[in-house]
């Protein structure tokens, strides 16, 4: 039988690699999960044939509970909200990594010092990763919107982590211990994952989720080694670094490197920027704006979380499809960190059937700009503030953006007067050839649809 | 039993595997495929399972059991939310191809 398991997990990770790797192209993604799927059912069913194993009818009430409750709220959760369901999903993977090291802890039977030092890694990482990613769905989520600072913060945050470390590292040199000693422990490392994640904004979640998804993945390798199973060594590995990765091209996308988000408010500086700006913000209707564009030669329409928010797409696509009747060339400029997450706007605009071969990046759509007609704004703001390229005391300055001042005209549908998830104010809505849209986001471009039907 | 050198040749090639498999994916499909990766460590839970599997003392059992429980919602929960997702590329596949 133990051979049937090991190549049973074998196969499994053969199924997580190859799903994964479909998963990068957009023409075979969705075989890509149902690959992974595969591999995940085969590695399940075969784990209730490990040898020795008892609690059986406790575990299957464990997996039919826990399962049950993520499918339920999987399938009901609005797309918009689906960051914070990874986040919490991901959350719940960290958290059951530190439960297997500390089973394993309890039983207190490791073959070596080594083995022991991984599940005490795994678990200080685990319990990060879980206690940390509840903290970002919660900000998600907007239960605890506003980060929390306090004066000495990073020393207190830093001597928490050295605190966790230090008690894990002596753990592992004393050989012996007290449940109470590892409960400590646990402790220190759940209460650390709350405080490095309270301080971060929200606009920040992205780029800490994905981290926290990678620390997951890690976690479950370092707890693979220890109970010698090589599928979760494979699979958490292979999430690990592609999880690295993908922080570090999300951190690139603002301009900030990995540290400069978990460590540094930011924000703070905001102040210094913002007497910076002149001018008054110009209203427009939607009935001249709906004439703008159908007249035009091209559009550029800039989405954010805005529209996310204001469940738009669909309005989005109903006006790109009347404008493309009409003979207007339009575009989507998809910033890389638009909405909450890389990627998050395509899949909301795939969701409304807008044909992805019409939505460009930032360095495809820039140069395009110049010769636009019409950019179209909506629910986007800090991506398309020219500051980050003008005002060297802006806390954005330097994150590349959506050159969206460049175009003739800029039309900017928004709710009300404030500022952008960062908290800083935009240059962009002062400029002489921008017009704002005052309103929802649906009913807005429902009456753009309207005033272009009309001609 | 995985020995020490070739434990680490294997987290090596595993490291190497997850970074190329993410070098070259158009922004597009990012967080489609940070969902994926985050279902694919929903393989802890056959370790929570063995974990549970030898627990003896209330208390490990006790604690084995959230971890089965946290396992299922991540690998359950982490399938849903991609299959989803890309769903949605599928539809606007179709479109094009009318």
């Amino acid at each position: 039988m133990d051979n049937v398991i090991q190549i049973s997990y074998f196969a499994s990770a053969v199924l997580f690699i190859l799903g994964l790797k479909r998963m990068s192209s957009p023409v075979t993604a969705r075989g890509g999960i149902i690959w992974a799927g595969i591999g995940m059912l085969v590695a399940t069913l075969i784990t209730f044939f490990w040898p020795g194993m008892e609690n059986y009818l406790l575990m299957t009430v464990a997996i039919v509970i826990g399962g049950g409750l993520a499918y339920w709220s999987g399938k009901k959760v609005a797309m918009t909200d689906m960051p914070q369901m990874i986040a919490l999903y991901n959350g719940m993977g960290g958290g059951a990594a530190g439960a297997i090291a500390a089973v394993e802890l309890l039983r207190g039977r490791f073959d070596s010092t080594t083995f022991m030092a991984l599940a005490i890694a795994g678990a200080l990482i685990g319990s990060i990763s879980f206690s940390g990613s509840l903290v970002a769905f919660a900000k998600l989520q907007g239960w605890a919107r506003k980060p929390l600072r306090f004066p000495g913060q990073q020393l207190f945050n830093l001597a928490l982590l050295a605190a966790a470390a230090g008690l894990g590292v002596w753990l592992v040199v004393q050989g012996e211990y007290t449940g109470a000693l590892v409960l400590l422990f646990f402790v220190l490392a759940l209460a650390y994952g709350v405080m490095m994640t309270l301080p971060i904004g929200g606009a920040d979640m992205p780029v800490v989720i994905s981290l926290f998804n990678a620390l997951t993945g890690l976690a479950v390798a370092f707890e693979g080694f220890v109970l010698d199973n090589a599928a979760m060594i494979i699979a958490g590995t292979v999430v690990g670094s592609a999880g690295t990765l993908l922080t570090q091209l999300m951190a690139k996308a603002m301009n900030r490197s990995i540290g400069n988000v978990l460590f540094s408010a930011f924000g703070s500086a905001g102040e210094a920027g913002e007497g910076a700006v002149e001018g008054s913000m110009r209203p427009i209707d939607a009935t001249d704006v709906g004439v703008m564009m159908a007249y035009a030669d091209r559009v550029v329409i800039i989405p954010g979380y805005g529209m996310a928010v204001a469940q738009a797409q669909h309005k989005i696509q109903e006006l790109t499809e009347l404008l493309r009747a009409r003979g207007v060339d339009v575009k989507f400029a998809i910033h890389p960190v638009a909405g909450r997450m890389p990627g998050h706007m395509n899949v909301l605009l795939a969701e409304a059937n807008v044909s992805y071969d019409l939505l460009y990046d930032l360095d495809e759509i820039n140069p395009v700009f110049p010769q636009t007609d019409v950019a179209l704004v909506i629910g986007a703001n800090d991506v398309v503030n020219p500051m980050a390229r003008t005002n060297p005391d802006s806390p954005i300055y330097g994150m590349p953006i959506l050159n969206a001042d460049q175009a003739k005209n800029v039309i900017v549908i928004k709710r009300g007067q404030g500022k952008g998830f960062s908290g800083v104010e935009n240059a962009l809505f002062f400029a002489d050839n921008t017009r704002m849209l005052y309103g929802d986001g649906q009913a807005m471009v429902g009456e753009l649809i309207q005033a272009v039907k009309e001609l | 039993m995985i020995a020490g050198m070739t434990a680490l040749y294997i987290f090596m090639l595993a490291a190497f595997t997850g970074y190329e498999i993410i070098a070259r994916v158009p922004v597009i499909l990012h967080t489609p495929l940070m969902s994926g990766s985050n279902f694919v460590h929903g393989i802890v839970l056959v370790g929570a399972m063995v974990a549970m599997g030898h627990a003896h003392t209330p208390l490990e059992q006790v604690i084995g059991f959230f971890g089965v429980m946290l396992a299922a919602g991540n690998a359950v929960g982490g399938y849903v939310v991609t299959e989803r997702m890309l769903d949605m590329f599928k539809s606007s596949k179709k479109k094009e191809a009318n």
